[in-house]
């Protein structure tokens, strides 16, 4: 169904090479159309977004591999145009903090768990605890 | 002490972070063409499609590069504000009308003044791809070597041309 969808709004002819075909129906789900910043530009009807499914398109005829077309837009439009952006240092915060979130949670955690370990277990039953 | 300062201090940071987030707006994309040599192209001029503007007559003074279109509101609001600088900045502009109707692009600018220097015609956006261009109004500050210096996205206006431009065409230096 979501290819239905992306072919109303991509009305050029399929490539006649059904693997360039796959190629560049994959690139244009992994780039964000610039004008309206939350959809693909497979999913955009803004004239950029198909100036941009033109320009890749020809490449991807051309034989240009997916990592040339992906350089080729990063060089004019910067990381933001990728929905996942490749790993370098200038992303690698966006990368990691996650990572490094759960790590600190992961710590606090089990810092939390081996405190309460040590305690007696609560009785549910009022009165004085069970002798151990 | 910690356990209450701790979760406080967090929450604190969090907040701060959420207030500078808040203040930036999501549609500036910063181009990572800023610091680099201008793209090459060559494009029709609008005045005569006989001849071309092209990266070489940008080259040798600091010059502003204006990404238009009669479509575009935006460019119609900075309009005035361009035509002021070409007569009293002393930095020349360069247009690119962005796939426009000619025709409606000469008109505006016979009935509104032309602040151009010359207006290449990109009808099919190729241009505008290769200078990462995403919505117009774009200016451009191309330095004498050839370099962005700086992109504006959003209407020219004076405070933009006094607070961003200027700094940027002194420190660039007279033409070498």
């Amino acid at each position: 169904m979501a290819g239905r969808i992306a072919v109303a709004i991509d009305t050029d002819p399929k490539l006649a090479d059904p693997v360039q075909q796959a190629t560049y129906e994959q690139l244009t789900r992994e780039v964000r159309c610039l004008v309206c910043q939350n959809q693909t530009i497979a999913d955009s009807s803004a004239p950029l977004a198909a100036d941009l499914r033109r320009e890749i398109r020809e490449m991807v005829q051309a034989g240009r591999s997916e990592e040339e077309i992906k350089t080729f837009l990063l060089d004019r439009y910067g990381d933001f145009v990728l929905y996942k952006p490749q790993f370098k240092s200038s992303t690698a915060a966006l990368w990691l903090a996650p990572l490094l979130l759960l790590l600190i949670g992961g710590l606090g955690l089990s810092r939390i768990i081996k405190r309460r370990a040590g305690l007696p277990v609560p009785d549910d039953e009022d009165g004085p605890p069970a002798a151990a | 002490m910690w356990r209450f300062l701790l979760p406080i201090g967090i929450f604190a940071l969090l907040v701060a972070v959420f207030v500078v987030g808040l203040g930036k707006d999501p549609t500036l994309v910063p181009s990572p063409l800023v610091g680099k040599p201008a793209p090459e192209f060559t494009l029709p001029r609008l005045d005569d499609p006989g001849q071309t503007i092209s990266r070489g007559d940008l080259l040798g003074k600091t010059s502003l590069v204006n990404v238009w279109g009669t479509w575009c509101s935006g460019c119609r609001q900075e309009h005035e504000t361009l035509v002021a600088l070409s007569k009293d900045s002393g930095v020349p502009i360069y247009g690119i009308n962005w796939k426009d109707d000619q025709a409606l692009a000469r008109q505006w600018l016979a009935t509104l003044g032309n602040p151009y220097v010359a207006v290449g015609v990109d009808e099919e956006g190729r241009t505008a791809i290769d200078w990462g261009v995403y919505g117009a109004p774009e200016t451009f500050l191309i330095g004498p070597d050839g370099t962005v210096l700086y992109k504006h996205i959003a209407p020219m206006t004076l405070d933009v041309w006094r607070e961003e431009f200027l700094p940027r065409i002194a420190a660039a230096g007279a033409p070498r």
